[in-house]
């Protein structure tokens, strides 16, 4: 059971690591579209490996495929969401950041 | 579409739909205490209502070489995980500053052309390392790309290696 433990744990710190560095870039980069870059692909691995994390704590059984589902479903609707944001920015004339300009 | 081609597209619907049924609830009907015929019968009730609102859009009759290019896709997405995860070390550098940040939009014309080739496209290069889709033309197959920095541009505009993988997946090279 250990084993186990450990390498669930192992996961999810991994998940949650990514996620915290998305949150930080969030912070970080100059503007709107860089910003997305940061939350917008961190999160799908973050997801990932929490998932991955559950599902070895958890033992094999059916909710293991209700998990790979809602994971799988991510990975399409991740990268739909951003586009749509990043589109709808684009639309509405948010300026782009360019190497030099000042912090938005 | 024929009477016949009816029935059989909604079959199918129906099988893989009560299938889907029986991996998201099957453990209720098997733990012992609560097993219950009519909760089965539930269930391939409304997978027949379902089936019967969505046969065509779940089937659309114009398909060729199914079975190829989904065997050509499994490949692409596994390929398309590490994909994901070299992203995601791409950008936890730029978080850190060991890689610069110089972002750029860039447009480049691709051979794709049907609804579900373009959409992968643009799912796949968000999921890859330093570029978001902001708008496609469908017509002519033209990308309008956020990139984070000068690498990753040339990846899409110079190397090609991504469109080349999805055009052989839907075969329109």
């Amino acid at each position: 059971m250990l084993a186990i433990d450990v390498i669930s744990t192992i996961f999810m710190a991994a998940g949650a690591f990514f996620m915290i560095t998305g949150t930080l870039g969030l912070l970080k980069f100059p503007d709107f579209y860089t910003r997305l870059h940061a939350t917008g692909k961190c999160d799908t691995l973050g997801q990932i490996l929490i998932i991955l994390g559950c599902i070895i704590y958890e033992g094999f059984s059916f909710i293991t495929i209700k998990l790979l589902l809602v994971s799988a479903f991510y990975i399409f609707a991740g990268p739909a969401g951003t586009h749509a944001l990043m589109k709808a920015g684009y639309v509405c004339g948010v300026p782009v950041w360019k190497k030099g300009d000042k912090r938005m | 579409m024929t009477n016949n081609g009816r029935f059989f597209s909604i079959a199918i619907t129906f099988c893989i739909m009560f299938l889907f049924w029986l991996l998201f609830s099957a453990w209720t009907v098997y733990i012992p205490q609560s097993y219950d015929m009519s909760q089965v019968f539930k269930g391939i009730l409304v997978a027949l209502i379902v089936a019967f609102l969505t046969h065509e859009i779940f089937l659309p009759c114009r398909g060729e070489n199914i079975l190829l290019k989904s065997r050509r896709f499994v490949a692409y997405s596994i390929w398309e995980m590490w994909q994901i995860y070299l992203a995601t070390i791409d950008v936890t550098k730029r978080v850190i500053g060991m890689l610069p940040v110089d972002p750029r939009i860039i447009e480049f014309d691709t051979t794709l052309r049907s609804d579900l080739a373009l959409t992968a496209f643009g799912n796949s290069i968000t999921l890859t390392p330093g570029t978001i889709t902001i708008d496609i033309e469908p017509e002519r197959g033209r990308y309008m790309v956020h990139a984070i920095a000068k690498e990753p541009a040339d990846s899409l505009t110079v190397d090609q290696i991504m469109q080349k993988k999805v055009a052989y997946v839907f075969m329109e090279e």
